[in-house]
């Protein structure tokens, strides 16, 4: 069985006197140990509110969630708050998208990172110092020893990101969730933030969600994606297959408004038509169908569902690319 | 300014924030480094230190008791006369016969015990209702929030006043309860709106992602970093609250007992003698007008000082 199990996830937001929006619509899948599992859409898909939900951190009046999330056969989502905060941090962490905001600036790292370890593994806070000083040698931040009594705003972009890795990987978690990363550092410090991500993993067995909207970083990363539109999953694959073949025309779309090196100068970049406004809700039909150059009549009259069509690959389409046809979609083909 | 030196001066201070990363810079570190430079902080810090130093040396510079009708001799009902400034009274008396320069003097122990006092109540109460509103929110922000909010819907003056009118015997004990009551809802209000901004920001919620107790994260990760205004609204209320009593006093609201002398009380009761006598109301009234003004300039500037973005 798989060590992260999310079944049928919904996150509905209710609001007086407001429609109730559908933020996550029945998300599925499983993330094994060791392994980095994707998801990808552009602002407004569920990635995020997805990883709050297996996170257990979304708020409580307001939001409905329903569905399964299983460490290891453990249902989270239904934990008592206090189950909750002793398994957050131990058994399940989360890097957050701003390095800068995600520190707490009135508090030296030092101390910060040390809190971890002194509420999960029982440290005293001399040991904990100990070992806050190693965890940052180790996530590459040199000179540890005077950085831990340094304040946020003291450390560079790229630093604050590895202290909070740091931070969350001090109890080495079994899941480690990464919402967007690297979306607010420089090119540069991306890489190098990403490499330190896919060690870690590799090291340590962790499973790694890695919530982005950015294909780079897909392909640079994970092993299997799924691809997010609307709050539901609209393809799902290993990285190889998707990318070898996107089978989904908003898949194909994300990738072919990727700008390539080897596009040729001049050529311009093919965008998605439209924008999330234009969607219609799922109950109609293909929430994607009134952007998608391939929809049919059917597609905003029945709703697609999501059905195996190989092993370890799924797709919700009426009309999917051809496998024949694969690469066509390119822009300067 | 040569361009030259500006930078200059702009490397010193990169180097001075450099030289010392040994140890981190923390808020209050850097907030102190602006203040050091804002003239107007130092004014008002030096008159705060000018009436705090006042306050606890008055007993060795007044000349005489102040509870002493010294001039008793002076002072004619009859021709409405008071004692003029002579040899050993630099301003003469009051209506009394009393010395009025050693009351002066000895006016800034009680009212900086009183406006001190009562803010530091005000804060108390404040700081508890803003940080059980602030952190737990749901039924308990709503509740708490709605006793501020009649609080405030009172005048303040108006319900400093109707508090001191419920005590049977006044005292400066009554007048520091009152001042304190019109201050808890406004820290109250102001802290909990920090507070709860802060709930909602990433390092609160990362924090809680890494599992960190709901204490730690009230007490290190929300509170300190919502305390920024409540510091400086704190020195404003300083202000306030010496001007609160004054006004207190003034009402009649104050120690029934005036041989221990106080601005406010000094001050109302010149009020009869306006018109023949209007130094007796324009010293305590300049003392009072003076010391709320630096606290006012302390507050100021601290508000800018702790202003995030303006954090090297």
């Amino acid at each position: 069985m798989a060590l992260l199990q999310v079944r049928d996830l919904s996150v509905r937001f209710v609001r007086k006197q407001e429609p109730t929006v559908s933020a996550v619509d029945g998300v599925s899948f499983d993330v094994q140990a060791g392994r980095t599992v994707g998801l990808v859409g552009e602002s407004g898909c569920g990635k995020s509110v997805t990883s709050l939900a297996i996170m257990g951190l979304l708020p409580g009046r307001g939001t409905e969630v329903s569905g399964s999330v299983r460490l290891d056969g453990d249902e989270l989502l239904r934990l008592p708050r206090r189950e909750l905060d002793r398994r957050r941090g131990r058994d399940m962490s989360m890097v957050f998208q701003d390095p800068l905001t995600s520190l707490n600036p009135v508090v030296p790292i030092g101390v910060q990172i040390s809190e971890v370890m002194e509420r999960h593994r029982g440290m005293s806070r001399r040991v904990a110092r100990g070992e806050a000083a190693k965890l940052l040698e180790r996530v590459g931040i040199p000179d540890p020893g005077r950085r831990l009594k340094e304040y946020s705003h003291q450390l560079s972009g790229g630093m604050r990101q590895r202290a909070l890795i740091a931070m969350a990987l001090a109890c080495e978690p079994r899941v480690l969730v990464a919402d967007e990363p690297t979306t607010a550092l420089d090119v540069t410090i991306q890489a190098q933030i990403l490499n330190l991500l896919r060690e870690l993993v590799a090291e340590t067995g962790t499973a790694l969600i890695m919530i982005t909207h950015d294909l780079g970083v897909v392909a640079g990363t994970c092993d299997e994606v799924n691809v997010l539109y609307a709050g539901r999953i609209v393809e799902s694959a290993e990285r190889h297959e998707l990318f070898a073949g996107p089978r989904h025309p908003y898949t194909a779309g994300l990738m072919a408004s990727v700008p390539r090196l080897d596009t040729p100068r001049g050529n311009r970049l093919a965008p998605i038509s439209g924008s999330v406004e234009d969607n219609i809700p799922w109950e109609d039909g293909c929430a994607f169908s009134p952007r998608c150059s391939r929809a049919l009549p059917r597609c905003s009259e029945r709703t697609p569902e999501i059905e195996p069509i190989e092993a370890g690959r799924w797709l919700r389409c009426h009309n999917p690319i051809e496998e024949h046809a694969r690469n066509t979609e390119r822009p300067h083909d | 300014m040569v361009p030259g030196t500006q930078r200059g001066k702009r490397i010193d201070e990169l180097a001075e924030s450099g030289s010392d990363g040994s140890a981190g810079i923390s808020l209050a570190a850097s907030a102190w480094r602006r203040l050091r430079r804002s003239p107007t902080f130092l004014l008002g810090a030096g008159i705060i230190a000018a009436f705090v130093l006042l306050a606890l040396v008055s007993p060795l510079l007044a000349q005489h008791d102040p509870a002493l009708r010294l001039l008793e001799d002076q002072v004619s009902r009859a021709d409405n006369s008071i004692p003029e400034p002579q040899g050993d009274f630099p301003l003469g008396g009051d209506q009394y016969g009393r010395p009025l320069l050693s009351r002066l003097l000895l006016g800034s122990q009680q009212t900086l015990l009183v406006a001190l006092t009562a803010t530091v109540l005000g804060l108390g109460g404040g700081l508890t209702l803003g940080i059980l509103a602030g952190a737990f929110g749901g039924w308990v922000d709503t509740v708490v929030m709605r006793v501020v909010d009649v609080l405030l819907s009172v005048p303040s003056l108006l319900l400093a006043v109707s508090i001191g009118a419920l005590f049977q015997q006044q005292s400066r004990f009554t007048v520091i309860i009152a001042v304190a009551t019109v201050q808890i809802p406004i820290f109250g209000r102001l802290l909990r709106g920090t507070m709860l901004a802060q709930r909602a920001s990433d390092h609160v919620l990362a924090a809680r992602a890494l599992g960190v107790k709901q204490r730690s994260v009230v007490f290190r990760h929300m509170l300190p970093n919502a305390l920024g205004p409540v510091v400086v609204q704190a020195t404003l209320m300083l202000a306030v609250a010496i001007i609160d009593a004054a006004a207190l006093s003034f009402l009649g609201l104050g120690a029934a007992d005036t041989s221990t002398p106080e601005w406010g009380q000094m001050l109302g009761s010149a009020q009869n003698f306006f018109d023949t006598h209007p130094h007796l109301a324009f010293w305590p009234a300049g003392c009072i007008i003076v010391v709320a003004l630096g606290f006012t300039l302390v507050g100021e500037s601290l508000r800018d000082a702790l202003d995030p973005k303006k954090r090297r």
